[in-house]
């Protein structure tokens, strides 16, 4: 069992303002891991932090045994941020965007390749959009645009999956197609650190679960769903929930993970 | 006509080609990071480096290549620590730039006049050799923007996702500033410093009415201002009008012109656009639709398609109708 994602001590100051803070985790090859907590708990910096966009105030960072500031091997992590601008400015296509997750593993001035072409083709298929790959990406709807972003990862053929909110503002079809794949993934023994609001359609994907509450790590343990109240309008059933174990500062023992 | 073949002719229709190429190409990338005004700061600032040259008696074109990059470098330091914003940091670079060129022309002993070629073109009056460095630099910023096309295009379309996949953002933003520096010097002696910046926007917001995807855009622009730089240099040998002007009234003839087909072209685009699947869709009672369809909607039946989750809807009389079993629903 090969540790992904080794996080010690970590803490993340933004403009002064310390918003993760002390956080211990670590991941395991092959573990998909949900990582809760409400608006401004300081999921995504944390998240942002473990992909290396924004620097650690405190602690360290390891991704598959290498420290973040030496880490090279990027085609081993693929990071599907939130709501990306990839539609604004001057349009692109499917294909151009998807084509940028190639960019891990091509060299400068090197045309692309066959092998690209495949990744590309098979990435689009992944998340069925291989229809739209010359479509204009500003004309597709929100939950497409999420797809196309998972697609443009996945095109990258990564071992680490990192995705932040996949469900932000997606319909439940694309919700669905986008469990589909990761489901796929972990089939074929991929890791995934996934932040959610809530479990939804990921609800049977997700063995673990962590929990920030205001920058710190309240929970670390058997997947639990943040059932909301406020979701009236859903009809997917929540699974019985177990209790929530929000004991702050207690962690669940790391066991080896099973996977 | 024979006024065309003339030397200088030649020489001013060339260099005004390879502007036309380059200028688009780099804009392209300028555009998609909301640096629009880039072009303009570096024409700014270039005013310095021509007044060096004339000052210290080298070449102004030399100097206002050096001048440039290390204004670019200044523009992309300044906007990614953060410490202002894209315009402002543009802004402190233009006043700075146009007012320390005049204050060393003027040291120079040359009266602001000796800037005046500069400032707006001079291309009929462009010797070969000036004319050769253009079409070197103009093809040095082409190849560095061709063959490093995915990579520039990743970082300027998503940073933050780019840095993920290891390449330097830095690195990236930094060679876009310079090729944009290099290609200002270029266009200097075509269009002039202060109209510089045209000819590296208008073209694009020409191609971008109409393309889908990115190369394309870049592709269109080119080939747009290309266009627009020969058109304009005719021109002016026939009409007796100062070249740079008539090149990117020109170019912006081209937008005026192509504006109305734009509009009908992206509106068109955003009525296909797919309408958005609400959560909890499926539960919805299903409306049938009353009145008895005399025709059956498919591909090509007229009525404008919209997909619609799993389905399309078909725009009918205000109305979204989905084929559902023998019948159509409303949506």
């Amino acid at each position: 069992m090969s540790r992904v994602v080794e996080i010690t001590r970590a803490g993340v100051t933004l403009g002064g303002r310390p918003i993760v803070r002390d956080v211990d985790v670590t991941v395991d090859s092959g573990e998909v891991v949900a990582l809760l907590g409400a608006n401004g708990s300081g999921k995504s910096t944390l998240v942002k932090a473990m992909v290396g966009l924004y620097p650690l105030s405190t602690g360290r960072i390891r991704l598959f045994g290498e420290e973040l500031s030496r880490f090279q091997e990027w085609h081993r992590l693929g990071y599907v941020p939130q709501r990306s601008a990839i539609a604004t400015g001057v349009p692109s296509t499917v294909a151009e965007i998807v084509g940028a997750g190639r960019l891990s593993r091509r060299k400068p001035f090197v045309p692309m390749r066959r092998e690209d072409r495949i990744a590309i083709r098979e990435a689009l298929e992944a998340v069925d959009l291989a229809d739209r790959s010359h479509h204009q990406v500003s004309t597709l709807s929100g939950g497409q645009q999420q797809r196309v972003l998972m697609a443009r990862t996945l095109a990258g053929r990564p071992e680490l999956l990192v995705l932040d909110e996949p469900n932000a503002g997606v319909d439940l079809e694309s919700q669905q197609a986008i469990a589909n794949t990761l489901g796929t993934l972990t089939a074929a023994g991929a890791t995934i650190v996934v932040v959610l609001h809530e479990l939804g359609p990921f609800a049977d994907l997700i063995q673990r679960t962590l929990m920030l509450r205001e920058g710190r790590l309240v929970y670390d343990g058997p997947p639990i769903d943040p059932a909301h109240p406020d979701h009236a309008g859903h009809h997917h059933h929540h699974r019985p929930t177990t209790p929530p174990l929000l004991r702050p500062g207690v962690r669940a023992p790391f066991d080896g993970g099973q996977s | 006509m024979d006024i065309l073949l003339t030397p200088f002719m030649i020489r001013a229709l060339i260099a005004a080609a390879v502007t036309g190429l380059s200028a688009p190409a780099v804009g392209t990338f300028l555009v998609q990071r909301r640096l629009s005004l880039m072009g303009d700061g570096i024409g700014h600032v270039c005013v310095t480096g021509v007044a060096l040259g004339l000052l210290t008696g080298t070449s102004p074109t030399f100097m206002a290549v050096v001048v440039a990059i290390i204004g670019a470098l200044l523009i992309e330091l300044i906007r990614s620590t953060g410490r202002a914003t894209g315009d402002v940091a543009l802004a402190l670079l233009f006043y700075g730039g146009i007012a320390g060129g005049l204050l060393l022309v003027s040291l120079a002993g040359n009266g602001v006049l000796a800037l005046q070629g500069y400032l707006f073109g001079s291309i009929v009056t462009i010797s070969t050799s000036a004319m050769v460095a253009s079409v070197g630099l103009a093809a040095v910023v082409l190849v560095a923007t061709f063959t490093l096309l995915p990579q520039l295009f990743s970082v300027a379309n998503d940073e933050d996702y780019a840095r993920t996949t290891g390449l330097s953002a830095r690195f990236y933003n930094v060679l876009i500033s310079v090729l944009a520096a290099v290609t200002v010097s270029v266009a200097m002696r075509t269009v002039g410093l202060l109209l510089v910046s045209a000819l590296m926007i208008i073209p694009v917001a020409t191609a971008q009415q109409f393309s889908r995807g990115f190369k394309v855009t870049m592709l269109g622009a080119m080939a747009a201002g290309t266009l627009a730089s020969l058109t304009g240099v005719t021109l002016s040998a026939f009409a007796d009008v100062p070249p740079g002007a008539t090149i990117v009234l020109v170019a912006l003839a081209g937008f005026a012109l192509t504006f109305p087909l734009g509009l009908v072209v992206q509106r068109r685009r955003r009525a296909q656009m797919p309408f958005p699947v609400q959560d909890g869709f499926e539960t919805h009672e299903h409306d049938t639709v009353d009145e008895p369809h005399r025709h059956e909607h498919g591909p090509g039946c007229g009525h404008p398609a919209v997909e619609h989750g799993d389905h399309i809807d078909y725009i009918h009389g205000g109305h979204r109708h989905a084929a559902h079993g023998g019948h159509y629903d409303e949506h």
